[in-house]
């Protein structure tokens, strides 16, 4: 399963490349733009990832398991979420950094809910992303988007995370 | 902002350095491991990125959304919000000439908030991560309140009525 999932994708990486090299040499204009696009793409992961993954790694050190359960896990009720928005309102890039960040808090004993309301939180309500947003659309606008969100981001997250753990569902170890 | 951010990997790092230079080694191998890990993914998405952003340009997305009724904008809101990804510093920027373009705050709303929590290029890892069961039932559950999110922000700036 997961030596064919790395056949695909370097698959795609391979065709990727060998057309790009390609547009380069015939003056394709729309595969020179695609390529543009993914070198761009490609450097604001290489500037945010390898930080983002030694903060995973130093956590997953020197954090202890119960420090999380306390805060984030199953016995954590309502803290649980108001921690988890607090520290996705830290967290810089977009959801991609999320994932694997909320992937490391559960296997040190965070509830499923409470890395729900971190992913999603994240996504709404990151410090620098918001001051970003005021100052192009307007306070009134981003305050709507808070409160109508948060709310409701932690009640979805706690329905999907309880019906999961209904099911016995667990995360993949090993990512 | 990144180098604030990089200020602070570094204290950290060096900080646990002092502390104990084994959890330190030990701690930087599961970085790499971790990123060796998602890298296939990763690249999988850069190139579904790459795609998707020359099918979709800003010029399509402005002429798109300024030019149509409200609720055909919500939607059509919704569809570029779900099937690009683009960092925030690109995306406030791009609202700000839709707002001066009168283009409605619940269409902005609409188009930013699904940006950020519906991520249908993010798939590929938030699959490695979460499964693809849950992935399609976060992003199903983050569309649906991105609906209610730009709904609230027409009824706070008096789009609705």
């Amino acid at each position: 399963m997961k030596t064919k999932h790395l056949i695909i994708s370097m698959t795609f990486v391979v065709l990727f490349t060998i057309f790009v090299f390609i547009s380069s040499q015939i003056n394709f204009v729309p595969g020179q733009e695609i390529s543009n696009n993914a070198l761009d793409f490609l450097s604001n992961i290489i500037k945010v990832f390898p930080g983002v993954f030694i903060l995973i790694g130093l956590f997953e050190v020197w954090i202890k398991a119960s420090t999380i359960e306390k805060h984030f896990g199953k016995e954590s009720g309502i803290k649980g979420y108001i921690m988890a928005i607090i520290l996705a309102s830290t967290t810089i890039g977009g959801l991609f950094v999320s994932f694997p960040v909320a992937y490391s808090l559960y296997h040190k004993g965070a509830k499923l809910s409470a890395i729900f309301t971190y992913i999603s939180a994240s996504a709404v309500c990151r410090v620098p992303m918001t001051i970003f947003e005021i100052s192009f659309i307007g306070v009134k606008f981003t305050l709507v988007r808070f409160f109508v969100s948060l709310p409701l981001i932690v009640i979805s997250s706690k329905l999907l995370g309880d019906h999961l753990e209904k099911q016995n569902y667990s995360l993949a170890l090993g990512k | 902002m990144i180098k604030i951010f990089y200020a602070i990997v570094l204290i950290l790092s060096l900080g646990s350095l002092i502390v104990n230079k084994n959890k330190t080694k030990q701690a930087y191998k599961i970085a790499i491991q971790k990123l060796l890990n998602i890298l296939p993914s990763l690249l999988l998405m850069v190139i579904l990125v790459s795609v998707v952003l020359y099918f979709t340009p800003d010029k399509t997305i402005v002429n798109l959304l300024g030019k149509n009724n409200q609720f055909l904008g919500v939607v059509l809101g919704l569809f570029f919000g779900s099937i690009t990804l683009m960092p925030g510093f690109i995306a406030f920027p791009l609202a700000g000439i839709l707002l001066e373009k009168g283009v409605l705050y619940m269409v902005l709303s609409a188009f930013t908030s699904s940006l950020m929590l519906v991520g249908i290029l993010t798939y590929p890892i938030e699959k490695d991560y979460f499964g693809a069961k849950v992935t399609i039932m976060r992003n199903s559950i983050s569309l649906v309140i991105t609906v209610i999110i730009a709904l609230a922000t027409g009824l706070a700036f008096g789009e609705l009525f």
